[in-house]
Parts: structure tokens; sequence; C-alpha cells
């Protein structure tokens, strides 16, 4: 009885033609690995807290074997041509001096420029466009499709860096590509760097008779961070109170706030770290329905923070921590014993 | 009736083979037999009409909905305080309520907005999922049976991922592109739909939509993997909610889903005459394919109004008619009306529950709809026989 109808049909050739064209562009967009491969000649310009340029350490002595949040990871000789897929890893990679040793990061690993970026997917990663490389050590921050087995067939040592937790995971994960890469004297440099740098930065923070609010936007949703989180750690080390925490009783540790519970409990300070992926800012906060009530934004206490320092784990976390005390330090009854009148209505 | 109808049909929504073609066809034919066998010249058309009683029941039930949406907050703000607040606003009445400056922010331009957008919505979704089911007979047709979601979903994913900083925007472009992006897949859908014989109208298009729907959704997938960055992004409006509504969204989807929502309502006499089957309604006099042309692009217009900027809140469009459907009886001059204002209470009260029950924290109102949704649904399902 029902006959099919004649259009779906003749147009299923041209569905499949369609996908399979959808398809080809796919795969001519898979990395190529002769196209990026060539390392830039870098001259280890290393960022922010630079370690005082170590000579290559004498005591690096392989093969090594790294305790990483993968196991036991043996390396057999210095790697030459790391393949980095964490953004954070690079960033560490390049600081510690190893800079040269990078083949290829993924294409988020925007810091520093020098970075050999090519366009390796760190959420989706293709293996063999991985091999393509020929690397001789992978580093990742999650593994979302077994990527460490498959390498490890090919004989790939991988080392697992997942995101942080608390600031001692960062200098942790320093220590193990220092290690692994031949430069541990510079990476026990880099960890005493930060420390010192967090420990002043901490001791030069303007302290308030009642701890000083704030709210850090990851999204335009309104998605923010606890105080569970590593970047709310940051925000603890110098005593500033974050409204997310009352998220709690079954809310994640990135809760996504209403908006007038934000409007209610009326930041001090606004971090917005979606300044890059979604153009916000002080403008874009103060047209808000109902935001202009809030004391950061009548105070223009609303900071554009660089989206990738505020996401990342690693060596910048010390600009990210000057940021936030900068800020403090501008507010109203900073330093001062006596507290200037603001508003705050509880 | 036969008992194989509902799962036949729900394959048919899901994918595309000749055999699930044919259900809707038998579906209709079923309802002709079914038709044939009662008294003519209307059988399944018990000529009842919406009792004004039962209409303002209805209405009371939204206004509580809509009170106890506006009442309850995450933020506590004083009963007694709010009330005098909306009786201030009444024309020629002054009272102090006593909130704060803040207070009366968040009650009038973040939480006020919200409840209104949220019945605007939930109005807009339930009564075009009925007139779908209607003017498809299918039972489990929903808003989104020709690829509003899809389209809605493509047009968000291009805006996100290659309009660059959204900020610098006088309107947000998401929920433009997203407009576009739905009603671009609808006439799709219904251009490649048409093309069908008239008697199998329904099964071609609803086809075509399931084609349509498939293809955008492989584009969207396509640029989402190009542009890793966007997951995030996406993904929260796909999600759906009412969190970062002011009353600028209420006032860009107004027109749209108060003309398209009139236009329905407007339809619950053809669509009761449709229910015998596209060949019986023509002899009665009833242009089937133009109704259902006029249905279409009226669903289409609210819905992708409606979406953009609520994102894709699903079940409404599936239950609520139902829901009636089961309770009150199955003339469309009783269903399309109710689904519009239970509609709307359900979606305040659903979005009620994602602001409060982890407050502050917000939990997807997608999430609530589907969750209260999905067990409801399925008691739809035992139900089936009565549904027509």
């Amino acid at each position: 009885m029902a006959r099919l109808p004649r259009l779906p049909r003749a147009l299923l050739p041209l569905l499949v033609a369609l996908s399979l064209l959808a398809a080809a562009c796919a795969t001519a967009t898979t990395p190529s690995p002769n196209t990026t491969t060539a390392p830039s000649p870098s001259p280890t310009t290393t960022p922010a807290p630079t370690p005082t340029a170590t000579p290559a350490p004498s005591e690096a002595s392989y093969p090594v074997t790294i305790e990483a949040a993968n196991g036991p990871v043996r390396i057999e000789k210095r790697p030459e041509r790391i393949v980095s897929l964490s953004p954070t890893a690079t960033e560490i990679l390049f600081a510690v001096g190893a800079g040269s040793q990078v083949a290829a990061v993924d294409q988020f690993s925007n810091y520093p420029p020098e970075a050999p970026v090519t366009d390796l997917s760190g959420y989706e990663p293709n293996v063999e466009a991985i091999a393509g490389f020929d690397p001789d050590l992978v580093v990742i921050s999650n593994d979302p499709g077994n990527l460490e087995t498959s390498l490890e067939k090919l004989q790939i040592p991988v080392l697992l860096q997942p995101a942080a937790q608390r600031l001692d995971d960062t200098y942790a994960q320093i220590e193990q590509l220092g290690a692994a890469t031949g430069h541990a004297a510079e990476a026990t440099q880099l960890v005493a760097d930060m420390k010192a740098a967090i420990d002043r930065l901490v001791r030069e923070a303007p302290r308030f008779p009642e701890p000083r609010s704030f709210y850090h936007e990851l999204d335009p949703t309104y998605y923010s961070v606890t105080s569970k989180t590593f970047i709310g750690q940051i925000y603890r080390l110098v005593g500033l109170k974050n409204i997310a925490d009352e998220a709690t009783g079954g809310a994640p540790d990135y809760p996504q706030l209403s908006a007038e519970f934000i409007v209610a409990a009326d930041p001090d300070l606004i971090f917005l770290a979606d300044t890059k992926c979604c153009g916000q800012s002080a403008a874009t906060v103060a047209e808000r329905p109902g935001w202009d009530k809030i004391t950061a934004v009548k105070t223009g206490a609303v900071i554009a923070l660089d989206d990738d320092i505020a996401s990342r784990w690693g060596p910048r976390v010390v600009d990210f921590l000057r940021t936030v005390v900068d800020a403090l330090s501008k507010l109203d009854g900073a330093t001062s014993s006596l507290p200037t009148l603001v508003a705050v209505g509880s | 009736m036969e008992a194989t109808q509902v799962p036949a049909a729900a394959s048919a929504a899901t994918s595309a083979a000749t055999a699930e073609e044919r259900a809707p066809a038998m579906e209709g034919e079923a309802q002709a037999r079914l038709a044939a066998t009662q008294d003519p010249p209307t059988p399944t058309l018990r000529p009842t009409r919406l009792r004004p009683g039962l209409l303002a029941l209805a209405a009371t039930g939204l206004v509580g909905a809509a009170l106890l949406g506006i009442l309850v907050g995450p933020v506590g703000l004083a009963p007694t305080a709010v009330a005098w607040e909306l009786v201030g606003r009444l024309p020629f009445v002054y009272v102090d309520s006593g909130l704060s400056a803040r207070e009366a922010a968040i009650l009038w331009e973040l939480r006020v907005p919200r409840v209104v957008l949220g019945g605007l919505v939930g109005a807009m979704l339930a009564v075009a999922g009925a007139a779908y089911q209607g003017v498809f007979r299918n039972p489990l047709a929903d808003p989104y049976l020709l690829g509003v979601a899809a389209g809605a979903g493509l047009g968000a994913t291009l805006a996100v991922a290659y309009l660059p900083q959204l900020g610098g925007w006088p309107l947000s472009p998401i929920p433009l592109a997203a407009f576009g992006g739905a009603v671009l897949a609808v006439v799709a859908t219904y251009g490649l739909g048409r093309s069908g014989t008239r008697s199998r109208t329904t099964a071609t298009l609803v086809l075509a939509g399931v084609a349509v729907a498939s293809f955008f959704t492989a584009v969207q997938t396509y640029v989402q993997q190009q542009h890793a960055e966007t997951l995030r992004e996406v993904y929260a409006w796909i999600l759906g909610g009412l969190g970062t509504v002011g009353w600028q969204q209420v006032v860009l989807i107004l027109p749209y889903v108060g003309v398209s929502a009139l236009a329905l309502l407007l339809h619950g006499r053809l669509l009761d005459v449709m229910a015998l089957g596209d060949d019986e309604a023509e002899s009665l006099g009833v242009p089937a394919t133009r109704v259902r042309l006029a249905v279409v692009g009226a669903a289409t217009l609210g819905t992708a109004a409606a979406v953009a900027v609520s994102g894709l809140i699903g079940f409404v469009g599936i239950i609520v008619p139902h829901a009636i459907r089961l309770a009150l009886g199955s003339s469309y001059r009783i269903i399309l009306p109710l689904s519009a204002i239970f509609g709307a209470a359900f979606l305040i009260l659903a979005d009620l529950l994602a602001r409060t029950a982890l407050a502050p924290a917000e939990i997807p109102i997608g999430v609530i709809t589907a969750f209260v949704g999905a067990p409801f649904f399925l008691l739809v399902l035992r139900r089936t026989r009565k549904i027509g």
C-alpha cells in the first residue's frame, strides 16, 4: 500500500554524497605531521617566573622512572620529541627550559607563543596523528579514548597530568616534567621561585576587617567555582570570601548560580574568566538586568581575567594571584585598618 | 484501535526505514476505519466546547503557579513585602513595600521576567505540540518534529563558533542565529516533504523532518568538533534554561509567541475535523494541506522564537497536551487552549524547581522537564488506547 515517496529516495544519494564530502573535509584537516613539525629554534625564552638559566644538569641519568598519575612511567633516554596535549604542561615544559625538546603541542597550547602549535586536539586525540610526530614522550591532562594504552603499544611513554586540585599538585607536576626531560634542577628552582612569589603576594595582599567577597565567572550563564576547586583555593590564600561557597548540599564544585542570588550576595569583586571565550567585560556585566545594584559594578571592581591563565594550573598561576592582589589593593579600605563606608546590604 | 500503533509511530519519529514509514499512514487508515464504524458524520468529534468554568479553573491554576514562582526563589524575599510590591504596581495604588532597591531589582528585573518568559515558552511549546499531534495525527509529535531543534542548535553553534566577540553586539546574536536556523530547517523539511503525493503528506513530512534533523545535527557536530572551544557554550545553550533572561527576551519573543499561539488556537475546530484523515477532511470542505501548512508555519515561528531564548526544553510539548487529553477530552477546541495555559504553569513550576532545588546553584530546566516528563510519558504510553 504505502509506496516509498519519490523525493526522499531521490535525495538519499545527495545526502550520502554530502556526508561523504563532510567526511572528506574532516580527513583533509587532520594534522599532517610534516607541515608543523619543524621546531622553531626556540631560544628558550621562559615565561613569567623564570629560574635563572641553570645549565643542562649533569645528574640527568637515564632511564628515569616518573611517578605520575598513571603510575610509574619509565623513560629510556632524554626525550627530544615531546608531544604535549595539555596547555598547562606546555607552559611548564617551556618554563623548566625543555621548550627545545617539544615537537608538537595541541591546538589550545597558545602559551608561550613559540610553542609549536598544531591542530592536534586534546579532547579527541587521534593516535595516528600523534604517532606521526614520532614522539618519545606524550604528556596529556586527560585520557578520553584510552590514548595511553594505544600509545604504549607503540612503545611511546605517556605522562598523565590531570587538572591540579591544589597548588602542591602543580608543584609535583612541575617536578615530574623536570625529571622526565632532564631539567630537574630548573624545575626545583621554578617551584621555589613560585612559592616565594606566592608567599610575597600573600604577605603584600591588603587585609580587611570584614573579608571582601567575590564572584568568579566561568561563562555568561553564571557558572562559577567554589573554594574546593584549584582556582577557588587561590582566592582563599588572600582571605577572599567566595559567594559560590553557599552552593552546598548536592551542588557541584562548579555550580551554575542564580542571577538573583548573585545580585543579592552583592560581591565586592567580580572576576571574569569569560573575556576571551565569550566577550564579557565590565561593560557587558553592567548591562545585565539588575546587576547595576551590585557593589562591584557600582565601584568598578569588575576585573577582566585572561581565560587561559584563570583556567590552567601552571606557572602563570602566580600572574593570576598578582591580578587578584592588585584588584584587592584598589578596593576602598585596602591596607588601612579603618574600614571606609561601603554600602553592604546583607 | 491497533495496539501496535504507538510503537510504530515512535520508531517513525526516530529513524527512517520503509516499515516505519507506513506507520502514520496506517494510523490514518485505522482512524478512518474507526470513524466508519461509529456514527457519521462526526464520530470522534464529541461536540465539546471549553466550558467557562474549566477555563476559569485553569486560569486560576496559572495565576497560582505564577504567584508561587514570583514569591519563591533562591533569594528569600519576604512574601508580604513581595505581595505589597505587586499590589503597588497596580494603577492608582501607592504602597511602600519595604523592599530595598536591590531586592526590588531582583524581583522586577530578574524574577518576574523569568516567570513571564517561562510562561510564554511553556505555553508556546505545549500548544505547538498539541497542534502538531493533531495535524500529523501522531501522538508522539512534538514541536521539534520538523527539525526546529536541530536547526536552532546548528544556528547557535555557528554563531558561537564563527561570530567574533559576542559581547560587542547590541543583542546577543545567538538567539537570532538559533531562530534563523530553526526556521530554515523547517522550511527545508517542508520543501522536501511536500512533494509526496497528497494522501501521504504527513508521513513524508515527518520523514523529511527526520532526515533534515539528522543532517543539521551532523553539520553541528562537525562544526563543534572543529571548534572544540565552543563545546561548553553550545552545551549550556542546548541544556536550556531561563537563568540569564530579562525583559529584553520577553519583548523579543512576545510578538512571535502571541501571534503564533493565537493562530494555533483558532485552528481547534479544523484540527478536530482533520483527526478523521486528510481525505475525509477534504470531503467535509477542510483543505487539509493548507491547514497543515498554516499550523506548521505558526508553530514554527513561535517554537523557534521560544527555543532561541530558552534553549531546548523537552517534553513540555508532549506531556502537557496528553495530560489534558487523558483528563479532559480529545477535542482540540479543549486541548489547544488548555495546553497553552497548563504548559505555561508547568514550565513556571519546573523552572521554580530548577532554581530552588539546589539554590543558589541551578539545575538545567531541560533536566527537570525530562525527569518529570519521562515517567509521565511512560504512563501515557500505557494508556495509549485512549489517545487519538
